[in-house]
């Protein structure tokens, strides 16, 4: 293992956190749900009478954010996205997360950051599972083949 | 209405969040992933920062019974580890390495007119969809 010190953006990434623990405490305590995007996501898909506004009202916000943040960061700031898969990778991909998400009922928000600060051991399992095939993933791709 | 400004504004900062961290990166976050390679632990700051704060705010969660506004707490019951959670953390964690999205990152993403994360979102859709319909057929067989 190399660190790649070039790219590690410890403040950033460590505020970035913060912001997502704030989002996390703030609907936990004055909306009273778990901030999990593939659990509120999903319940879009098979609505149900009353439990859809506040999903919509959620996704709209995540999707000012780039809007926003073009206007309230500075732009030197912000990492350029860059996306190497390819398309047959993107839809697998997209398959696999669509799919495990609701299969294994969380992502990196519900399980990853709601259910690790809850200590929950379901969500320690979850994580330590995706992270650790997303290890393995990346090594097959950049070491293996 | 209250109620939908404030959705909309958590989504607006988990959305920021994950720009200033740089997890709407998909290759910060494969960098992050390779650690046999040349490896940026960045993204491990995101998930200790993010819980450094949410730790508190669930320790006060689980000692009410209402939210601030008055209304239902809604914390998951369930606490077995069983097959599906493992099984779809398989998944999830091998479409995450494959590609470098997960699911809020992707619709950030989308939002800022990127093709590949529009493919990447209906796909996912498309694989959240399955499983509603998979479950569905297995609920009503039994």
């Amino acid at each position: 293992m190399t660190i790649d010190w070039i790219h590690f953006t410890p403040w950033l990434s460590l505020g970035g956190g913060i912001l997502l623990g704030l989002a996390s405490a703030a609907f936990i305590l004055f909306n009273g749900r778990i901030l999990g995007i593939s659990g509120i996501l999903a319940g879009l898909l098979s609505p149900r009478s009353g439990d859809v506004g506040w999903r919509i009202a959620f996704v709209l916000g995540i999707a000012a954010a780039p809007f926003v943040s073009a206007l309230v960061l500075p732009a030197d700031l912000i990492a350029a996205s860059r996306i190497e898969a390819g398309y047959a990778s993107i839809a697998i991909a997209g398959l696999l997360v669509g799919f495990g998400t609701r299969y294994g009922s969380g992502c990196t928000s519900g399980h990853g950051v709601c259910g690790l600060s809850r200590l929950s051991p379901r969500s320690l399992v979850a994580t330590l599972t995706f992270m650790t095939l997303g290890f393995f993933m990346v090594y097959v791709i950049r070491h293996a083949i | 209405m209250k109620h939908r400004i404030s959705e909309f504004l958590v989504g607006l900062l988990f959305g920021l969040g994950l720009i200033l961290s740089g997890m709407t990166d998909p290759s910060k976050v494969i960098g992050f992933l390779d650690i046999f390679g040349l490896w940026d632990p960045s993204l491990a700051l995101v998930m200790g920062g993010a819980i450094a704060v949410g730790f508190f705010a669930f320790a006060l969660a689980k000692k009410r019974t209402v939210n601030f506004l008055g209304g239902a707490l809604h914390l998951p019951t369930s606490s077995q580890i069983d097959k599906p959670l493992v099984i779809g953390a398989v998944l999830f964690g091998a479409g995450w390495g494959l590609a470098g999205f997960c699911p809020g990152p992707a619709l950030v993403s989308l939002a800022s007119g990127q093709i590949k994360a529009a493919a990447f979102v209906v796909f996912m859709l498309a694989g959240m969809q399955l499983f509603e319909m998979l479950g569905r057929r297995a609920t009503s067989a039994q």
